[in-house]
């Protein structure tokens, strides 16, 4: 395996993870409020629609679009997607914003499932939307980040297989250690998925736009090693000036 | 209108999804591109660095702005 095929792999299945986790949540809540048949019948429909949208739109893209056109479109939705995670990931580790706490989504999930009456003896409705819902939309987040770094790279089907594999990870995790998702290490998480997104995705947009980067493929290391001394550098500076702003706010 | 309603729903989740809070790094990025691609098709295809410091001074702003509104 290569380098870039291991680095596209580590990164989808970063980004997969997160995003599972997030799903795991919801599904966690409504099995736990509104039954687990219902639960995991949503999370497995939607789980079955996102792998149709790959195979899909998948081979469909493959197929019809000219590879650099390709590159430009996915290499600015990388870069996109990529420096969301990474502005919101450098905020949150800088005290900016307030970390993402799985356990108080699950609390306020299941508040809101136990309010819900329940319609008969068999198979509960909210608890199926809600688990779909969920599911589907943490996995169309994943499902882009497959398409992109897949069809870029001509690596879909190693790309899909990273998704698959954190979503066991995570499903298998949630299984043993039930509700205490909050110890998963999230903001880190998205850091380091952030960075790789932006690299894949300034490689790509520039080569699909016409740049010949120096050394070739050996150029995404350099990248990385760039994006992560500014990511680095942006955390320490904002992490100053927010605790001198609170300082200077309790005096 | 259900057809309607599905379009008006899956529109509403790509934009959510790409522009957001942050519609300076959508609107940022698509910039940046098409500065990339004139300069490559007008002779500057060595141009590499442009992209890289572009990205860095497009995520300092929006950092910027996500800092001063918390």
């Amino acid at each position: 395996m290569s380098g870039t095929v291991l680095i596209i792999a580590l990164a989808v299945f970063g980004a997969s993870a997160v995003e599972a986790v997030e799903a795991l949540t919801i599904v966690l809540a409504a099995g736990f409020t509104r039954g687990w048949r219902s639960a995991l019948e949503g999370a497995g429909a939607a789980l079955l629609c996102l792998v149709v949208v790959v195979a899909v739109f998948g081979s469909a893209l493959v197929r019809y679009v000219p590879i650099n056109t390709l590159r430009v479109v996915v290499g600015s939705l990388l870069l996109v997607l990529g420096l969301q995670w990474l502005r919101k990931a450098i905020l949150r580790a800088s005290g900016y914003k307030t970390k993402h706490d799985e356990d108080a989504i699950y609390r306020r999930q299941v508040e809101r499932l136990s309010g819900i009456p329940r319609t008969g003896a068999g198979r509960d409705a909210s608890g199926f939307i809600i688990s779909f819902k969920g599911v589907l939309l943490e996995g169309l987040e994943v499902v882009m980040v497959v398409l992109t770094l897949g069809l870029s790279s001509g690596h879909l089907a190693v790309a899909a297989a990273a998704a698959a594999a954190a979503v066991l990870v995570v499903a298998g995790a949630g299984v043993v250690v039930s509700r205490q998702l909050r110890e998963v290490p999230e903001n880190a998480m998205k850091l380091g998925v952030g960075l790789m997104l932006v690299t894949f995705g300034t490689f790509w947009g520039g080569e699909g736009a016409g740049v010949r980067w120096p050394g070739a493929d050996l150029a995404l290391l350099g990248l990385l090693a760039f994006y992560a001394l500014l990511t680095w550098a942006s955390v320490g500076r904002l992490s100053r000036t927010g605790r001198s702003a609170r300082e200077a706010s309790q005096a | 209108m259900r057809i309607r309603t599905f379009l008006a729903t899956v529109g509403k989740f790509c934009y959510e999804f790409i522009v957001g809070d942050t519609p300076e790094i959508a609107v940022g990025v698509g910039v940046l591109i098409v500065i990339v691609w004139l300069l490559s098709r007008n002779g500057a295809g060595a141009s590499f660095w442009f992209l890289p410091l572009a990205v860095t001074a497009l995520l300092l702003g929006s950092l910027w702005r996500g800092s001063s509104a918390s």
